[in-house]
């Protein structure tokens, strides 16, 4: 039925299928775009927030977001700045996670600002003096050059590559593009910091709050070399689920073990940096703000201990570990269960960076607030999961999204 | 925000903020206006080879 528009080649299920999974994913979807226009005309009491509590669930899933998104920027700085010309495999997927992850953090925060029609305030009346307003201006921006780095993808499919204008539209944009990746990871410095620097400024919160270099805090570097280390995971991640799916080799072993070790490297240095920083915070930092590190993770039902040991170790080190060693990084089993605790354990950061912070009882007379969200955050909070497996679905129906899909397959036939 | 509004300062606050978005702004315009241009122009000159090629 759409067998024109598929890659030339390439096989793809029958389109009642197909079109089944979309209807299943897109009833999610609709759940959760529901929840959203319940925020948006009933307003934000449709939330557990309140004026002690101003973080809702979807704060988290916007932090998580960005930083696995982080593969698209990392992994187009090697590609195009670095001339690291192997990765041309699995950049155009790359790209693609990170036009979902951007647009879905833009989606969230419309939704948390509660008043979407004046979104646009944030560029007319700024705020010069807020981290959050370099962050909007950065995720916009780079959410512009995703889009520009996804439109030759899609102009590569099979129909819209007749017309000869956007056959030479995509040309000309794969030759500029080096320009708008170099673009991309200037905002993403900035913006994935800033995300972090909002953190460690808050001198209010001392579970945040550190020191730092001029106006940075230790946070702001922490978070964009983490997102750099941590994306690339999520990128591999991703992929390894398509495969499993579509049952399909998409990726050739080369590109997916060296974008491991880069990702196992960078996990490891940024380890390193991650514990000296919690050592520092715990014994120096904390202490001269009148608070022991116990008092973070103890009297109260859920934060405990276990949070930190899980976020530095389990899946911090661990993943590290397992994704600079050869044998353990070339060994499918032992790489899935890296890039899988390399991804949780971003998220767990960005949870523990987010709600944890708003949890820990600063006064004397506070006590810890274990926040409860209601199902609209749920729903809005699964929304982007749905609408990023429906655009996979449709970006491999329709797209030469990997280079690679036809030879792969073809030797697996060949050796069958 | 642009100078001519009457909430703008001359401080570094707004140079450092409203220069850096219109300086990205202004590299993605600049490029996207580019390979649109370019593209126009190639399609009018085009003599029908290279189509269906890979990049």
């Amino acid at each position: 039925m759409d067998s024109a528009l598929i890659p030339e080649g390439a096989k793809r299920c029958a389109f009642p299928k197909f079109m089944i999974g979309m209807a299943v994913v897109g009833a999610v979807l609709l759940w959760g775009v529901y929840a959203m226009f319940l925020c948006w005309f009933k307003g934000l009491n449709q939330t557990n927030m309140n004026d002690y509590y101003g973080f809702a669930l979807w704060i988290w899933a916007d932090l998580a977001v960005i930083a696995i998104g982080g593969g698209a920027f990392f992994t187009g700085l090697l590609k195009y700045i670095f001339k690291i010309d192997e990765l041309k495999n699995i950049i155009n997927f790359a790209v693609i996670i990170g036009f979902i992850c951007y647009s879905s953090a833009l989606l969230i925060l419309a939704i948390d600002i509660g008043q979407p029609l004046r979104g646009w305030f944030i560029f007319w009346h700024a705020n010069v003096h807020s981290m959050l307003t370099e962050v909007a201006f950065c995720l916009s921006c780079y959410f512009a050059v995703l889009t520009i780095e996804f439109i030759p993808n899609i102009l590569e499919n099979r129909q819209l590559n007749k017309v000869p204008f956007f056959h030479h539209l995509a040309h000309n944009m794969h030759g500029v593009m080096a320009i708008f990746a170099a673009t991309g990871a200037f905002l993403s410095f900035f913006h994935q910091g800033s995300l972090g620097g909002v953190a460690g400024v808050m001198f209010g919160r001392p579970f945040a709050v550190r020191e730092g270099l001029l106006i940075w805090p230790w946070t702001f570097f922490l978070f964009t070399w983490s997102a750099a280390a941590f994306g690339p995971c999520f990128t591999l991640l991703v992929t390894k689920i398509t495969e499993a799916i579509t049952g399909k080799k998409l990726v050739g072993d080369k590109t997916i073990h060296l974008l491991a070790k880069i990702a196992g490297w960078m996990i490891t240095t940024y380890m390193v940096a991650k514990i000296i920083d919690t050592i520092y915070w715990a014994t120096v930092t904390a202490p001269s703000l009148g608070f022991s590190l116990s008092h973070f993770y103890t009297n109260n039902a859920f934060y405990g201990y276990w949070i930190l040991i899980a976020e530095i170790l389990v899946c911090g080190v661990l993943p590290g570990i397992l994704l600079i060693m050869k044998s353990t990084r070339e060994n499918p089993t032992t790489r899935l269960v890296a890039i899988i605790l390399a991804t949780i354990g971003v998220c767990l950061n960005r949870w523990v960076m987010v709600l944890q912070i708003m949890a820990v009882p600063v006064m004397s007379f506070d006590t810890w607030a274990l926040y409860i969200p209601s199902w609209q955050e749920v729903a809005t909070t699964i929304l982007p999961v749905a609408y990023g497996i429906m655009l996979i679905a449709v970006a491999y129906r329709y797209l030469p999204v990997f280079p690679q899909e036809l030879e792969l397959n073809k030797s697996a036939k060949a050796a069958e | 925000m642009f100078p001519f509004c009457f909430e703008w300062a001359w401080d570094v606050g707004h140079a450092i903020f409203f220069g850096g978005l219109w300086y990205a702004v202004g590299i993605l315009g600049a490029g996207m206006t580019f390979c649109i241009g370019k593209a126009a122009w190639d399609t009018i000159n085009d003599d029908g080879e290279g189509h269906g090629g890979h990049h």
